[in-house]
């Protein structure tokens, strides 16, 4: 179980990243699956060839800032819709990831990584390796709070929330949902790096499915703790990941069958998003379902 | 302060929706001009701030703003010039943001936005002492959420944020017909004193001809695109509603190519 956690607690970079496209931008964006393996890939390939690892961790997360700014110039310069350019990026990237791993999956065995230190030290699997994570997680978490505080973070906030009103106010929307896109892309890679490192390899199918994952993060996550400000939100996405790998774990030692678990998963999206519809498990508010009802009047077209 | 030259826009040209909204208009405002717009549904009211605004290019035809040609200018780019305030009271504001949030990023109207912390403590200070003058109580309630005020209150937040960072033109649009009697009142004292204060050249829409007349400087009546009268000084401080309702109707009655002008 200490396991589930610390991939819990590694994963919540992703959810992280996830968190910023889906909630703040308002952009249900499917790059992830191909970015979290870009980021896996670059950094496999570039340790094997002797870089170091924090070096090819940090290139990694570079792989998905280029990712989601791509995604990003699709919807805006292009025009296309947020579902199509993340799911274009995504698949385009299938085979760029071949390419950088020159084959289908890279192995990490006996190279050093980030998680050497600690495989060494036989501290994998115990509580310090837990406390090393969730401080990972609780850096990034911090981070991104101060962001989404500063000038330039309200506009991101803003151009999910109102992108008429906030152009209105000088943000070029383009620029901040390129921004967020790439930023968000970014954890995402850097988490797929980090997994890469966790688990010995890096493969072409490691992302399938994540954005899921991501999702089910997030939605539990506010599930239990209900998010009025962006501290209290990002540390709910935190704690729904490592929920979210708990319940996959549990699910597993129950004896469900590995290969069910996407559709458990699916499932469990699935459900989170259509149980608090129905009127008997209506609660209070919450601020997403005031941001839907915010109709907001019709401009020329987004620019 | 603002020029429109021979602007004209039509929507869907050359297809079976072809709507001329706005046709060879050229309107000048003097700095601090407070103008009312009035005129039927359709004149072309909303297009004409649409396109002071940026957020409609036209086809045609110029618009300047205190000396600088904006004419294709998007508009986040001529932000910096012009604060607005729309119909819809969830317009204007973002609806999941805290009030100091929502006011931080109208303070940096037009501004280049980098990573300073967007709500500081002087900020909260001025956010505050701003906020008592609209009288609602809202300067104790900087953390809510503004999706949780109601139309009048966010209505008059989105004024405060149109205007405090002074712009040099303010464009309303109808911006108290969602509001009840009593709010619609209340915004539009707001509305007086906050172009006062600021010497805001001001374009007003409203379809209330009695507040068309009772505010501002200058009227201008619309129809089908066209300005069809444009009343300034004592002679708008003359004119009466019916005298406008008579103007409307021999306008309506000579068809769109002539140009009355109220007598
Ligand atoms: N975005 C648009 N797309 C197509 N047609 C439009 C658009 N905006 C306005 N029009 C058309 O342009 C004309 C002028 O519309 P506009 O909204 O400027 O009128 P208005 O004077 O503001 O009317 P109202 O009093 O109803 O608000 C109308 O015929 C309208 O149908
Ligand atoms: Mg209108």
């Amino acid at each position: 179980m200490t396991g589930a956690v610390e991939l819990g607690l590694i994963y919540a970079v992703m959810a992280l990243g996830v968190y910023l496209t889906f909630r703040i931008l308002d952009f249900p964006d499917l790059t992830v699956d191909g970015s979290f393996t870009a980021g896996g890939a670059t950094a496999a390939i570039l340790i094997v060839n002797g870089v170091n690892p924090f070096a090819a961790t940090a290139a990694g997360a570079a792989a998905g800032l280029v990712a989601g700014t791509i995604t990003g110039l699709l919807h805006t310069k292009g025009g296309i819709n947020p579902l199509l350019a993340g799911i274009l990026t995504q698949i385009g990237l299938y085979s760029i990831n071949l390419r950088i791993m020159d084959g289908a999956n890279v192995p990490l065995l006996r190279q050093e990584t980030l998680i050497t230190p600690l495989r060494d030290a036989e501290v994998l699997g115990t509580w310090v390796s837990i406390l090393i994570f969730a401080a990972l997680a609780l850096v990034i978490k911090v981070v991104m709070d101060w962001f989404l505080n500063t000038d330039l973070g309200l506009a991101i906030q803003a151009t999910g929330d109102n992108p008429a009103m906030i152009r209105s106010f000088g943000v070029n929307t383009h620029r901040t949902k390129i921004l967020g896109l790439a930023l968000s892309n970014g954890l995402v890679a850097l988490c797929g790096a980090l997994i890469a490192q966790y688990q010995g390899f890096a493969d072409i199918s490691m992302g399938i499915g994540l954005i899921i994952a991501g999702l089910a993060s997030v939605i539990l996550g506010q599930a239990i703790i209900p998010p009025r400000i962006i501290v209290v939100a990002t540390a709910a996405v935190i704690a729904g990941s490592v929920l979210y790998r708990v319940a996959i774990q549990i699910a597993l030692e129950v004896g469900l069958d590995p290969n069910d678990m996407k559709l458990v998963s699916a499932v469990l999206v699935v459900l989170a998003l259509v149980l608090p519809k129905w009127s008997v498990l209506r609660r209070v508010p919450s601020i997403r379902s005031i941001r839907r009802s915010a109709a907001v009047e019709p401009t020329a077209g987004d620019r | 302060m603002l020029d429109l030259t021979s602007v004209s826009k039509t929507f869907f040209p050359g297809t079976v929706n072809e709507r001329r909204a706005l046709t060879d208009v050229s309107l000048s405002l003097a700095p601090a001009e407070f103008t009312t717009v009035i005129g039927s549904n359709g004149a072309g009211k909303s297009t004409l701030l649409n396109l002071v605004a940026g957020s409609l290019t036209p086809d045609s035809g110029s618009i300047v703003i205190d000396g600088s040609v904006v004419t294709r200018l998007p508009d986040h780019r001529r932000a910096a010039y012009i604060g607005r305030v729309f119909q819809d009271p969830m317009a204007g504001t973002a609806p999941t943001m805290t009030i100091e949030e929502n006011l931080a990023i109208a303070l940096s109207r037009g501004r280049s936005r980098g990573l300073r912390l967007g709500v500081t403590r002087s900020k909260r200070e001025f956010f505050q002492a701003e906020l008592a003058s609209l009288e609602l109580g809202l300067e104790d309630r900087l953390k809510t959420v503004v999706g949780l005020l109601s139309g009048g209150q966010r209505q008059a937040l989105s004024l405060l944020m149109a205007t405090f960072s002074e712009p040099r033109i303010l464009l309303l649009d109808e911006h108290t017909a969602a509001l009840d009697p009593s709010r619609a009142e209340l915004v539009t004292r707001l509305t007086a004193d906050a172009v006062e204060r600021h010497h805001l050249t001001t374009l007003m829409v409203t379809h209330n001809m009695e507040q068309a007349l009772r505010l501002g400087t200058r009227l201008i009546m619309m129809h089908e695109g066209r300005i069809v009268v444009d009343v300034a000084g004592e002679q708008k401080q003359r004119a009466t509603v019916a005298d406008l309702l008579g103007a409307f109707e021999k306008v309506k009655g000579a068809g769109f190519d002539d140009r009355t002008l109220l007598q």
